[in-house]
């Protein structure tokens, strides 16, 4: 309720400094809706959209099938902990973007690019919560599969993985958001394919309703992301808050 | 006395803080357990009691020595033993009838067979209707009975208990001890049992090994002479359960 309250009064205070033409940048809200419903129809803005999303989900996919076993063997290995620990540290505080012109370099400018983009935004935290998850796992919980005679497998399926889950989720959720960053800053300076080739497209012949309309949307879609898993989240907190 | 089912020898256990520097927590420790008794390990804090309950339980490694379980050595946990843990150990995202089945579902036995033993055991605990409860929705005593379910679901010979009531509020846990000599005695387990509590020990136990502390050893070995077949009441106001209180007292207030 709050937070509909607040955006209400965001909308309305935009609204007005839109219709009182401060800036030239800032169309009025109304006229920002209007052209959402506008651009959202076009086969443009759907082919943008879809290269968007399979770049997305293909660097989160990559981003969880080799940050979350990264995250369990830096747990559970102290000597890779160690070695690779600093690393992880480094990337996840370092300004990815700053490496997407080398990228563009190495692959090539394209789609690669961006997914690799995506990827790098968003697995270093992902690692990261999974470590703190698995090493906080907790000892009592092992020492009793392992006195029940869990093998090595049992004891990560049943147990680890299980016990980590709300550290897991938090990254995942953290790190979707980092891909939604990733895959637009990623498109943006490869700039000829997606939802970055639409930016550059409104802004460089300043259609500035177009161009809010489509932020909008991004917002719009991070948001529902980072929701999705936060629901998620709530919904292993019972156990999680028991342990 | 009947033969030892489980017997150590040569027990010892040294840690290292990292420092360099070594903490003897158990030195050359013998001991027997009788099958189908009571035994208690018992001493102040620091004497190595839950160590040496953990080594036998194959879950740490020790330095020197050997466990014997029926006459045979044993390395790490086997089917034999089932250990009932000091801060119960449950898994807070299954229910009680998953937990209660959870040692038979790492054997891989199939679930509608490991339900059925589960569901036995949760009556026999006193849990009938609670089946379907998380870990968090039950008390302290509650979630030890089902620590204690599981233990036995999975048919072990001897079971071994870290302080099982020492998170459990004190009128529960005279209801839970006497349930517990029932359920043992009916199923003729044989139990090693660690307690800091002198009564509890001279309560439950047909064999009580008091351990002095720093390096842990074998201080003494009692034998309450109490008739464990009557009542619980007449237990408490026992003469022999009354000295063996004493007598235990007077050993240990040297380490206090």
């Amino acid at each position: 309720m709050k937070m509909v309250l607040s955006l209400i009064v965001w909308a309305v205070l935009w609204e007005i400094a839109g219709r009182l033409k401060l800036s030239t940048i800032v169309p009025p809200f109304t006229a920002v809706i209007q052209a959402m419903f506008e651009i959202t129809p076009t086969d443009k803005f759907a082919k943008a959209a879809i290269i968007t999303l399979r770049s997305f989900g293909l660097g989160m996919l990559f981003a969880l099938v080799i940050g979350i076993p990264l995250g369990i063997v830096m747990a559970r290995v102290k000597g890779i902990g160690r070695l690779l620990g600093m690393w992880v540290n480094i990337f996840v505080s370092a300004p990815i973007s700053a490496l997407v012109p080398i990228l563009m370099a190495v692959v090539g400018i394209g789609e690669t690019t961006v997914v690799v983009t995506v990827f790098l935004f968003a697995v270093f935290v992902i690692t990261l919560d999974t470590q703190v998850g698995i090493t906080h796992a907790d000892r009592s919980l092992v020492e009793m599969g392992r006195s029940f005679g869990a093998t090595r497998g049992q004891l990560y399926s049943k147990i680890l993985l299980w016990s980590a889950l709300p550290e897991i989720l938090a990254g995942v959720r953290l790190g979707a958001i980092r891909g939604v960053k990733g895959v637009v800053i990623g498109q943006l300076l490869v700039a000829i394919i997606g939802v970055g080739e639409l930016f550059e497209v409104y802004s460089n012949n300043f259609l500035m309703e177009e161009f809010w309309a489509l932020v909008t949307i991004v917002f719009l879609f991070a948001f529902v992301i980072s929701e999705a898993i936060a629901y998620l989240e709530r919904r292993v907190e019972y156990y999680a808050a028991s342990r | 006395m009947t033969e030892a089912i489980v017997e150590v020898k040569g027990i010892s256990k040294t840690y290292n803080n990292g420092r360099g520097e070594e903490t003897h927590a158990l030195r050359d420790v013998n001991l027997s357990f009788p099958k189908g008794e009571l035994s208690t390990l018992l001493g102040p804090s620091g004497c190595g009691k839950t160590t040496l309950l953990k080594i036998i339980a194959g879950l740490i490694p020790r330095n020197a020595g050997e466990v014997l379980v029926k006459g045979k050595p044993v390395e790490g946990p086997g089917a034999e033993r089932a250990f009932v843990f000091q801060d119960f150990a449950l898994l807070p995202w299954a229910d009680v009838l998953r937990n209660v089945a959870f040692g038979l579902e790492l054997r891989g036995t199939p679930r509608p067979e490991r339900e059925e033993v589960a569901r036995k055991y949760i009556a026999e605990v006193g849990l009938k209707g609670f089946e379907h409860r998380y870990p968090a929705q039950l008390s302290g005593g509650m979630r030890q009975r089902v620590g204690l379910a599981r233990a036995l679901t999975v048919d072990a010979d001897i079971i071994l208990m870290d302080e099982p009531f020492s998170s459990v509020d004190e009128q529960t846990r005279r209801k839970f001890q006497e349930d517990l000599l029932d359920l043992l005695r009916h199923h003729q387990k044989t139990v090693i049992f660690v307690t800091h509590s002198i009564e509890e020990a001279a309560y439950l136990s047909d064999q009580i090994a008091l351990l002095s502390p720093r390096p842990g050893r074998v201080a003494k070995i009692v034998r309450p002479n109490v008739d464990h077949s009557r009542s619980p009441d007449e237990i408490r106001r026992d003469q022999g359960y009354l000295d063996t209180v004493d007598e235990i007292w007077g050993m240990l207030r040297q380490y206090v």
